[in-house]
């Protein structure tokens, strides 16, 4: 079997099992093995290890940007380059319509065949790519459109033409642009949050977070997950993120119109929440909410 | 290296230079063998090659100010261990040998001072403690300063010299990166200048947020400077790196610095800098 990992397989031995006695066997049976499945995967996925979710928001199945645009939103017009240098592929965004209102969206984009991955160089951006999403943001604050951004990439790419380009002060310029936008900012964690490469995109007013996502200062290689407390539920203890958006049973990859659905429904609310606050009361809360971010001692 | 020049066992591995006790030292750019009190005369830095040597934030900022004017602020600011993080050590054990190695609670000092007269508000880095990483503390002593200095309406000067983030605090490290661009977004707005001086190395989460936005940014001569640590670039790109990749003059070339300023020339650069926005602005402002 493709793209399954090791704690999935007993479940997908047994889904198997289950479609086989549908067609066969009898429908009590069927019922009693369909039930010892369901409480399989809870049991599963209530014990995931931090270095399982790393796995889960990492699965090549995963819903990515530009699928969840499609399920979610209509009218997409994507827009390309950063009027600078170029367009970065790894990172996409454009104008559309969602629940009837216009909004900007930008993500992180990677790739499903390997053709497409090189392409977007696996969801690592380029300053271009970085300087593209800025650009749309404004555009957004010009017109009055709330710019809603989906987080998934392992990092920004660290390479020659990246450091020459200025990949450091086109993540600085975001991070300083994105605190002070006059227009609601709603970033979804997705998949991978990857250290400064997520953050460029990831300074809103609310930041959510897919139940398996990760998010963290530095790409967590094995037992490094246990310790960085990555999980959308350290976070939210953290005060990092505001609310988690739980995934269908076995993970995004297994349903992503289930996954659609319930991030429609905490976008739509959390959509709904900032439309009533001017400019000045949203970039003052925004301040307010970074600002308190941390934890430190001081001796009077 | 000689073996009369061999570190002492426990020497950080990442410090750049190494000095022996005695009349010589090392320059670890050039590796040419300086005498030393050539090298304190001229603001520790290697009169062969002009490498300036490391030095320590009290030092930098005996270099910089005008003398007894520096006062400094939140100086019992320091960090708590949120994430009960251990790898080989517990990030306690580090911090309390961080403490008593360099005498400083934070990878940053902060306070106000004076350059020729001119009132600043300024943060120096501390390499000794811990790489200069940007614990929670540190963002929150530099988002502090520029808070104090879009009050006073201080000129604000950082002296980066950091690794970037502080891994063991995860997560709240990273966002240390936002609260202090935050900040400086506020800065801006009040029309107050910031001074970024990047000094060796200046990298990660400090060089992608604060250190990037300045008003203007002076870089020490061959500092390294960049988002990415060389190391990580090599082993991605699987190619060996350009000579002078990521150093202070290939930023110039770069155009992402304004300029490359010798560290006995810094303290009259920044006076000259500091005078031209003394001037009350003769035009109306937008």
């Amino acid at each position: 079997m493709r793209d399954v990992l090791d704690f999935e397989k007993p479940l997908l031995e047994i889904e198997a099992r289950l479609a086989e006695l549908r067609q066969t066997g009898s429908p009590e049976e069927a019922a009693r093995l369909e039930e010892r499945l369901r409480r399989q995967q809870r049991k599963v996925f209530a014990n995931l290890t931090p270095w399982q979710r790393v796995q889960l928001a990492r699965h090549p199945r995963r819903p990515y940007t530009l699928d969840f645009i499609r399920l979610l939103m209509e009218d997409f017009v994507e827009l390309h380059g950063d009027r600078a240098f170029g367009d970065d592929r790894a990172v996409v965004g454009g104008l559309a319509r969602f629940e009837g209102q216009s909004v900007v969206v930008v993500g992180h984009q990677k790739g499903r065949d390997t053709r497409e991955k090189i392409l977007r160089n696996f969801g690592m951006p380029h300053p271009e790519g970085y300087r593209k999403a800025l650009r749309l943001m404004k555009l957004a604050e010009k017109f009055g459109k709330p710019v809603v951004t989906f987080i998934d990439t392992p990092g920004a790419y660290p390479g020659i033409g990246a450091e020459e380009r200025g990949q450091a002060e086109a993540i600085a310029r975001n991070l300083r642009e994105m605190t002070a936008l006059g227009v609601p900012i709603v970033v979804l964690v997705t998949g991978e949050g990857g250290s400064g490469g997520a953050l460029a995109l990831g300074v809103g007013d609310r930041v959510l977070m897919l139940e398996h996502a990760v998010y963290s200062v530095i790409s967590p290689e094995g037992c490094a997950a246990e310790i960085l407390r990555l999980t959308a539920a350290d976070l939210l203890k953290l005060g990092v993120i505001d609310r988690i958006v739980g995934e269908p049973p076995g993970g995004a990859h297994r349903d992503w119109e289930g996954t659609a659905e319930a991030v429609r429904g905490a976008l739509r609310a959390t959509l709904d929440e900032l439309r009533t606050l001017g400019p000045d009361e949203l970039v003052g809360q925004r301040y307010a909410k970074f600002r308190r971010i941390g934890v430190f001692e001081e001796a009077l | 290296m000689a073996w009369w020049f061999r570190r002492r066992e426990g020497e950080g591995r990442s410090r750049k230079v190494v000095i022996a006790e005695g009349l010589w030292i090392k320059c670890e750019a050039c590796r040419e063998i300086v005498y030393r009190a050539e090298v304190e005369r001229n603001a520790r830095t290697c009169p062969k090659c002009r490498a300036p040597f490391r030095i320590g934030a009290r030092e930098r900022l005996e270099l910089l100010l005008d003398p007894g004017s520096f006062e400094e602020r939140d100086a019992g600011l320091r960090s708590q261990d949120p994430l009960g993080f251990k790898d080989t050590r517990r990030y306690r054990d580090r911090l309390r040998a961080a403490r008593e190695k360099t005498g400083q609670e934070e990878a940053v000092v902060s306070g106000t001072g004076r350059i020729e007269g001119h009132q600043i508000a300024i943060c120096v880095f501390e390499f000794a403690f811990m790489g200069g990483s940007m614990a929670s503390a540190v963002g929150e002593k530099v988002t502090r300063a520029v808070e104090f200095a879009a009050r006073k309406r201080l000129p604000l000067v950082i002296v980066s010299c950091s690794g970037g983030a502080r891994m063991q605090e995860g997560i709240l490290s990273l966002m240390q990166m936002a609260k202090t661009a935050a900040a400086l977004h506020r800065l801006a707005e009040e029309r107050v200048p910031y001074i970024a001086v990047l000094t060796d190395p200046t990298t990660g989460g400090v060089m992608a947020s604060f250190a990037s936005l300045g008003d203007i940014i002076v870089a020490e001569p061959k500092a390294l400077i960049g988002f990415a640590g060389p190391r990580v670039i090599a082993e991605t790109i699987r190619q060996p790196l350009p000579d002078g990749f990521q150093r202070s003059e290939f930023l110039l070339e770069h155009g992402m610095v304004d300029l490359v300023t010798e560290r006995k020339e810094l303290r009259e650069l920044l006076r000259r800098i500091l005078a031209f926005f003394a001037e009350p602005s003769a035009l109306p402002l937008p």
